[in-house]
């Protein structure tokens, strides 16, 4: 386990600072949001869903969503791990192929129908399937679907992935994995514009008095 | 019963259940590793918390933050708009089952059940007041993927009142519900009241 904490170092947060004091009045989530991180990135068990297979769909769910730091720091993860260099560029082809707005999708039949809207169903390319294999594969259509269109997740999405050889613990770290990554780029995107907002700010020189 | 109870299809405060698609662990098969997991020995009652605790670590993780994030009586945003926040992500992203859950804590906790109600039946536009509106706002913002949230929206939840605590804790909680949606939507769906 990991003494630093991802989100302080992505964001310059440093101790005494005005973030570091909003962020430690919630000290146990703080922590726990990192012990997050190092249990989907330092496994107690790795046999479901190795780290290659978690840092190269953490990567390109940081990169959907645009977050700047956090893209880099999956990337460059990615990279660091065995085998990582061979799927940098296929991620970024993917996020390439990807890239669109949501949350978008389906309800079931019934009064919210006026509210379905159509977008994206994501599939990795024929060109990126050879390299990323069948399962990885999976996984991004699935994280695709997790990251722009979440009320249309399905049994038959589940069924897909489990065909492609996941588990069901793996199908759970995946969710976990993907869903995680979608609240860490929101925490540090809000995170930022509290930080930008905050300079010269009253509740600010408050707080550090 | 006539006919078979249909997937909820609106969203509603009433106690809708969930089903999940994947097989949970059974309470048999949990050992102590699964237990630290799930936290409250309590949720081992749940086939959501029993799914999750495929991988316990992470559960355990996820629940201590959710639980700081929406518990912590401590200063920061009141606990009926922390539940706002995670109702109005919850209605963005289209997530039934959580709306509902957190729909009726927002009720509970602010009295203002009729408002709640509208902003499940009209969507994330309706006309709330300026505070809630503001929070409402934030979160959607926070919700688009990629996201749209500014400076604009800091200085927003400023006016209408809220020091740097509380905007922390309104982020969080929509943040977090991106996490929690997420989850919900893609492990299993809900199911009738009972």
């Amino acid at each position: 386990m990991s003494n630093t904490d991802l989100i302080d170092d992505l964001l310059g947060i440093v101790p005494g600072s005005h973030l570091d004091l909003v962020r430690r009045h919630r000290s146990v989530a703080r922590d726990n949001i990192q012990r997050a991180y190092d249990a989907l990135f330092e496994p107690v068990d790795a046999s479901q869903l190795s780290v290659l297979e978690r840092a190269a769909i953490a990567s390109f769910v940081a990169s959907l969503h645009r977050q700047p730091h956090l893209s880099a720091h999956y990337a460059e993860k990615l990279a660091e791990i065995e085998g990582g260099k061979l799927l940098s560029a296929v991620v970024e082809d993917a996020v390439d192929q990807g890239a669109t707005h949501g949350p978008y999708g389906n309800y079931p039949a019934g009064p919210l129908s006026n509210e379905n809207q159509a977008g994206l169903h994501f599939v990795v390319s024929a060109a990126g399937r050879q390299t990323l294999g069948s399962r990885l594969s999976a996984a991004f259509d699935h994280a695709h679907l997790l990251v722009f269109r979440p009320r249309d997740a399905s049994a038959d999405a589940i069924a897909a992935l489990s065909a492609a050889g996941f588990s069901t613990a793996a199908i759970v770290t995946l969710s976990q994995l993907v869903s995680y990554t979608a609240f860490q780029v929101r925490l540090i995107d809000g995170l930022a514009a509290l930080a930008a907002a905050t300079v010269g700010a009253e509740p600010a020189a408050a707080l550090n008095a | 019963m006539t006919e078979p109870a249909k997937t909820p299809n609106v969203f509603t405060q009433a106690e809708i259940g969930w089903t999940p698609w994947a097989q949970p662990l059974a309470e048999a098969e949990l050992t102590e590793r699964h237990y630290t997991g799930l936290v409250d020995a309590s949720r081992a009652k749940s086939p959501y918390f029993l799914l999750l605790a495929h991988d316990p670590e992470v559960l355990e993780a996820r629940t201590k933050a959710d639980k700081d994030i929406f518990y912590n009586p401590e200063g920061g945003l009141p606990r009926a708009e922390r539940e706002l926040a995670a109702t109005a992500t919850s209605r963005h992203n289209g997530c039934i089952f959580c709306a509902s859950v957190h729909a009726r804590f927002a009720s509970t906790h602010s009295k203002r059940r009729d408002d709640v109600q509208r902003l499940l039946d009209e969507g994330t536009g309706a006309d709330l007041g300026p505070r809630w509106n503001a929070v409402t706002a934030a979160a959607v913002a926070l919700t688009d993927t990629p996201n749209n949230f500014t400076t604009a929206n800091i200085e927003r939840l400023r006016s209408e009142g809220l020091d740097d605590f509380a905007i922390a804790d309104a982020i969080s909680a929509s943040a977090f519900f991106n996490w929690a949606n997420r989850l919900m939507l893609s492990l299993g769906e809900p199911t009738p009241a009972q």
